[in-house]
């Protein structure tokens, strides 16, 4: 792929073909943008595995960070099931399936943060597969309000900052970083834009849509996203679309593993406005701008101590994942909650429990599925979201 | 007939009846006012918490209790009534439904917490569990949280900082439900008794480089090991270990051993299936297997390497201690813990009991299979069940592999054992 033809939103003449090559692209398990990246610059590229990976480090380090979602179905579990048993999840068992199979063979380092024991164990998986490659568990605090936590993680991100300093072989200076967390900051506002766009007008921003667009950016330099965020914002309004009769759900459980899109369209199509989610929370874990003056470090530190979304696998310290879940819920005018775990995730699995509860002592009706990456028939999420969608729009009003 | 030996029995008995009073002090703490703290087994910082008068639960302890005693199955099921799905952690949905049936288990009634201490060493379902008991009880949780320790670094002086700081504002929390301040000095004693007992009980492991090993390091140490998880820093935990020293010195004198004719030595990596322990075992006894060293019995604390308590240095000393548990090691040192213990007791074999209920236990143990048989040359046998689901242990399967495995092993050195002239 040529430089030009990496820059498709350049040349996408309406919403439609943006979104068509974003899905392209967010499916495509060859990595072309980032092969093409690597070849043009020679730098340095670093897999980041979800949640939350200070990708600011990494970019500042003049190195590309991507982030991995596993292969999305893209790719058969042949090798890997010998190396992960099958009571794992799919994000876990088939990102070592693409490294097996050399779909990540572009990729100089990884980063795990200590999401869950899953993760934090693939760690170590990753090094013994593959023991030519850097590998760097990310500690994150677990205890947000402690003082003691901030200077420990401000340590963590100093040691990463070696790593990259040694990886990229160039310093990683303070202003470096902060420019990078200028340039992240500047990202993330488009995408709150659009995440805030979507909630006021489903019909006009459809969740799948929007979705295509931020996880896009997981394969592009963060410039290059900012660019085709602006392009998506400029396409998007020039779009015609009918309103319909739907029903606002937040949806919740898909902070790591990432549905199929087909599971979104489903749910798109069963008449579910997905007004509010974790997916891709990623890419928009900052849910203030970071500091942009000051030591970079800290400000990073602080960021994810107390203004970070919260998602079954932090810890939210004086704030509560009920309260966060209500709060949005009421903010979006949401109508009913969707859980959707991936099989196997545990903190999901764990957090969905105790998140219906608060939903249902709240009055909000609740739908509850699992997915998994190699799923292939949605017929009966389909059918549960119709039977959900119907039992609001017919049912909820008469009083 | 009586028996010819003095002290065998003790270990067992002995560690009986300390979990017996120390359940019967739990039942009573509500009436007597004491306080009451949660917390988990692998990083326990329980000497700091007893300091302030706490009397101390272990939900893990309590689950296992159930899972041996075959009444966790109903517990499960409870939970997943309540919404929890069937691929979660079997410990956590057997102390939840323990939880929601009245607190009643086969240990008697248990007190409700005034404290939850999730001290998170290499498990995150812990963090989960105790969020999920916050609810439940509308306790105060406080979260310990212990970093991972990671390959090619010593123990990093700042790891042992930071859960220094987070130990003292623990104390504060301490002091803060139970009226009396932290006192340095009584806290030391009972680190005191911790070591001691720590002493005695890597001697007793150590005894496994006998031939025949006098204990079985994982079948047997799983009781032995029950008074240094649940009651370190105690005086009745060094007595324990005193007397349960003695049994394993007198099997030593008289070469007696688990089995009654040892043939194969094993390393056992993971945990047990607690409500299948006695068909499991069984399955080894009959092929004359014991193991000599295991991974299971450093859940809550690695001291064959070393690391003790240290009166002299308490809070530092118990977060060196914290870092130091099997599952809150990275992969690379569980291996080389594996490798150690393999040239050090002399396995015939490894055996991998994979679990699903525990993903840090779990995920990664290809891997090692695949580096002993391939780069080290030693069998390796791999199974899979639960630690907590009865549901997931299929007798027959792992008979089969077991049969298969030691069948093979015993064909081979046949092979290479020259006939007798």
């Amino acid at each position: 792929m040529s430089h030009d033809a990496e820059r498709f939103w350049e040349q996408a003449q309406s919403w439609d073909e943006l979104i068509e090559r974003c899905r392209l692209l967010l499916l495509d398990p060859v990595f072309p943008t980032v092969r093409a990246w690597k070849q043009r610059t020679g730098g340095k590229t670093v897999g980041c595995f979800p949640v939350y990976t200070p990708q600011e480090l990494i970019a500042a380090a003049g190195a590309l960070p991507v982030s991995l979602f596993g292969a999305r179905g893209q790719v058969e579990i042949d090798h890997a099931d010998s190396r992960i048993q099958s009571f794992v999840c799919s994000i876990a068992r088939s990102t070592l399936e693409l490294g097996l199979t050399r779909h990540l063979d572009w990729m100089d380092a990884l980063v795990v943060p200590s999401i869950c024991d899953v993760a934090r164990n693939l760690s170590g998986v990753w090094q013994h597969n593959f023991p030519d490659r850097l590998v760097f568990y990310l500690h994150l605090p677990q205890n947000v309000e402690s003082a003691a936590a901030g200077v420990y993680y401000r340590g963590e991100l100093e040691r990463l900052r070696q790593g990259l300093i040694e990886l990229a072989g160039r310093p990683i200076p303070d202003e470096a970083v902060r420019e990078a967390i200028r340039l992240y900051n500047g990202n993330r506002a488009l995408l709150s834009r659009l995440c805030e766009l979507r909630a006021t007008r489903p019909e006009q921003w459809p969740a799948s849509h929007v979705y295509a667009l931020a996880a896009a950016g997981n394969v592009l330099p963060r410039d290059e996203h900012t660019q085709l965020l602006e392009r998506a914002l400029a396409l998007g309004e020039a779009v015609s679309r009918p309103k319909r009769d739907w029903v606002r759900v937040v949806l919740r459980g898909a902070f790591c593993e990432q549905p199929p899109l087909e599971l979104l369209e489903a749910l798109e199509e069963a008449g579910c406005a997905v007004v509010d989610d974790d997916l891709q929370i990623g890419a928009r874990f900052f849910l203030t701008p970071v500091a942009e003056d000051g030591d970079p470090l800290a400000a990073l530190a602080d960021a994810y101590r107390f203004q970070t979304a919260l998602t079954p696998v932090n810890n939210p310290g004086r704030r509560s994942r009920a309260d966060d879940l209500l709060r949005r819920c009421r903010e979006t005018a949401a109508q009913g909650v969707l859980f959707a775990s991936p099989k196997f995730c545990e903190p999901a699995l764990y957090d969905a429990v105790l998140l219906k509860r608060a939903a249902e002592r709240a009055g909000l009706p609740i739908l509850e599925f699992e997915y998994e990456e190699k799923m292939t028939v949605f017929e009966t999420v389909r059918l549960q979201a119709e039977t959900f969608v119907e039992s609001l729009l017919f049912f909820s009003e008469v009083t | 007939m009586a028996s010819p030996y003095q002290f065998q029995g003790t270990g067992r008995d002995l560690q009986k009846d300390l979990l017996a009073n120390w359940y019967r002090r739990l039942e009573n703490a509500p009436q007597e006012g004491t306080p009451v703290a949660y917390l988990f087994i692998s990083g326990n910082i329980g000497e700091l918490l007893r300091s302030f008068g706490f009397e101390l639960v272990f939900p893990e302890v309590n689950a296992l209790q159930c899972g041996i005693k075959k009444v966790a199955g109903d517990f499960i099921l409870k939970a997943e009534d309540l919404g929890y799905s069937s691929d979660v952690c079997g410990y956590v949905k057997n102390d939840i439904g323990l939880a929601t049936s009245g607190n009643r288990g086969p240990f008697g009634t248990l007190p409700k917490p005034d404290l939850l201490v999730c001290n998170y060493s290499g498990c995150n379902t812990y963090i989960k569990w105790f969020e999920a008991l916050a609810e439940i009880y509308g306790a105060r949780l406080f979260l310990l949280d212990v970093p991972y320790r990671r390959t090619g670094e010593e123990e990093r002086r700042e790891d042992i900082e930071y859960v220094v700081a987070q130990l003292e504002q623990l104390a504060e929390v301490a002091a803060e439900i139970t009226g009396r301040p932290y006192d340095p000095h009584r806290l030391s004693q009972a680190l005191a008794h911790a070591r001691a007992a720590e002493d005695l009980w890597v001697r007793i492991l150590e005894a496994a480089r006998h031939r025949p090993s006098p204990i079985d390091a994982f079948f047997e140490a799983v009781f032995f090991m029950a008074p240094i998880y649940v009651l370190r820093g105690t005086a009745e935990c060094v007595e324990y270990y005193q007397a349960a020293w003695k049994e394993i010195e007198e099997r030593l004198t008289h070469k007696l051993g688990p089995v009654s004719e040892e043939r194969f030595r094993v390393v056992l990596e993971g945990p047990p299936p607690w409500p299948h322990f006695r068909t499991f075992w069984e399955l080894f006894k009959r092929w004359g297997v014991v193991c000599v060293a295991s991974t299971y019995s450093k859940v809550g604390g690695i001291w064959d390497f070393g690391l003790r308590h240290d009166p002299a240095r308490p809070l530092e000393s118990l977060a060196e201690y914290a870092v130091n548990c099997y599952t809150n090691w990275d992969w690379t040192l569980r291996r080389r813990m594996l490798e150690r213990y393999a040239e050090d007791y002399g396995a015939d074999a490894l055996v991998i009991h994979s679990v699903k209920s525990c993903r840090s236990f779990s995920v990664g143990q290809a891997d090692v299979r695949d580096y002993f048989t391939r780069e080290r040359g030693l069998p390796t046998l791999f199974l899979e069940s639960d630690l907590a689901d009865p549901r997931y242990f299929a007798e027959a399967q792992i008979r089969n592999r077991i049969d298969a495995f030691f069948e093979a092993l015993e064909h081979r050195r046949a092979a290479v054992t020259p006939p007798l002239a």
